[in-house]
């Protein structure tokens, strides 16, 4: 069983938690007027790193969102934070 | 040198010792060029080599293997066959693949253990048995052998599953495929590895990609830890690697690597002579020829490159199996591993031109890519040896993600991610 740390409620149990997407993948504006391959890439194409990579996570049980660095070929969690500092 | 596989030299060679055996294949060093590379060496790598060599003549190839063959999922997969599909474009792939492993075990001259042993996908409430009804008809329409079973009929087929009265998904029926079934995976590595070899393709193992190299802004080979190899063009077939492969390429692919995990038990006598899987469970299994039973569920739901599971994905999976047959409760676990698997927003494979002129690719099969092996390698062969999809792989291009036209079998059939 691993253990993640909610920067919200300190260190918990994995299955409390839930990868939620890649960070600085920005929805394209205005949308009418994106490109098909462009908006395909928004919905459909990830990194997907290996090794070092820093993602969006929620803690389910309380509801925040926010960023995790965790090696994908370890499973070893670097850090977490908040979205925002002034959350912290 | 005895290299033909038979009864007669069976005992030719047990008159001498076994001594005369040439070994399966040869672990060929780079030469300089070569008219195509595949990268991976997995099943899909050395059917796609082996299909090269054999359909389209073209045997100055190399299958390049950053460890050893049949290393990756190829090995790590609870062997499962089936083509029990919804959609026509699926069906069609898959059926192509399940006729090629009817007759692998002849095509190759290597016995590849298939086993035509049956596969139920249960159906647990009233509901479900009007949805098994449509996909035993979907099935039929797109030619795969299919069968609704009712409830008395699946107690025939597997006494073992729960039909307790008390059972959290109680059974009321099944679609059944009477020609799925399981075979030897690594059998089918060896036996495509050994047929490409005979056909003058070189296997490196222990040879690991680092780059791309580029000749004029055209890709003109690839640089590896045994050096530098030309080549006219590149097929990747790495799964979970894919997007790795596709960042020293240039190309990006909608995939994420997950773990998926697999278990066998301690061998048992016979009391399984199917594959089960219920959907309300997760989990499905078989008895292996040993008397194993082989198991497997969902993925874990962490993107992941470590190339094992983490604990709450097996207990629900071994919790599953416990549901589905209660008896099995009584075995002890032998072993448990995972694989990195290449998932698609769909769960369909993708396969076609990269994007980046020279370099092709057959990845995104996620959960089910052995059973795909023998299509796969035919369909890619056909690709790099033309530079054209073959019919059953055109709806496969990624392109089809950008026009919308997604093949989308997580929801059509069920796969369990």
């Amino acid at each position: 069983m691993q253990i993640f740390k909610c920067p919200f409620c300190g260190t918990r149990n994995e299955t409390e938690f839930r990868y939620t997407g890649q960070v600085g993948k920005l929805r394209p504006e205005p949308a009418s007027q994106i490109e098909e391959g462009e908006w395909a890439k928004y919905v459909h194409f990830t990194e997907n790193v290996r090794g070092p990579s820093r993602e969006i996570w929620t803690h389910m049980t309380c509801g925040e969102v926010f960023f995790m660095t965790r090696d994908s070929q370890t499973m070893r969690v670097l850090a977490t934070e908040a979205l925002r500092r002034d959350t912290q | 040198m005895t290299r033909h596989y038979s009864a007669l030299n069976l005992i030719k060679e047990g008159l001498n010792n076994q001594l005369g055996w040439q070994p399966a294949f040869r672990s060929a060093k780079p030469k300089r060029s070569y008219d195509i590379v595949v990268i991976g060496g997995g099943g899909h790598g050395l059917a796609t080599a082996y299909y090269l060599a054999k359909q389209h003549k073209i045997s100055n190839v190399a299958v390049i293997e950053r460890g050893w063959i049949g290393g990756g999922n190829t090995g790590r997969n609870t062997t499962v066959i089936r083509s029990n599909y919804f959609y026509p474009q699926s069906a069609a792939l898959y059926e192509l693949s399940l006729s090629l492993y009817e007759q692998l075990s002849r095509e190759l001259n290597y016995n590849i253990m298939f086993s035509q042993r049956g596969m139920m996908v249960l159906a647990h409430s009233e509901a479900e048995m009007e949805i098994a009804a449509r996909s035993v008809n979907a099935m039929q329409l797109n030619r795969v052998d299919a069968e609704l079973l009712t409830r008395k009929e699946v107690h025939k087929l597997a006494p073992i599953l729960n039909f307790s009265p008390k059972a959290r998904f109680p059974i009321y029926g099944a679609v059944n495929q009477p020609r799925a079934g399981t075979a030897r995976h690594d059998a089918v590595a060896w036996a495509y590895a050994r047929a490409a070899d005979h056909l003058g393709v070189d296997i490196i193992q222990n040879c690991e990609v680092l780059g791309f190299t580029r000749q004029g802004g055209k890709i003109s080979g690839i640089a590896t830890t045994q050096g530098e190899i030309d080549c006219e063009r590149i097929g990747v077939a790495v799964a979970g690697s894919s997007s790795v492969l596709a960042e020293l390429g240039g190309y990006q692919l909608p995939i994420l690597t997950y773990s998926l995990q697999a278990f066998v038990s301690e061998p048992v006598k016979p009391i399984m002579n199917t594959i089960a899987f219920s959907p309300g469970a997760g989990t499905y299994f078989s008895q292996s020829d040993k008397g194993e039973i082989v198991f497997g569920g969902a993925l874990d739901r962490i993107p992941s490159y470590a190339q094992r599971g983490n604990p709450p994905a097996q207990q629900s999976v071994i919790a599953g199996l416990l549901e589905m047959a209660p008896l099995l409760g009584q075995l002890r676990l032998l072993r448990q591993w995972a694989g990195a698997v290449d998932v698609t927003p769909d769960s369909s494979p993708i396969m076609g031109p990269s994007g980046v002129p020279g370099i092709y690719v057959n990845c995104g099969w996620g959960t089910g890519g052995f059973k795909a092996i023998p299509a796969g390698g035919t369909l890619f062969a056909h690709l790099l040896a033309t530079d054209t999809h073959h019919p059953i792989s055109q709806p496969f291009d990624v392109s089809r993600f950008k026009r919308g036209e997604l093949i989308d079998e997580g929801a059509a059939s069920g796969i369990a991610h």
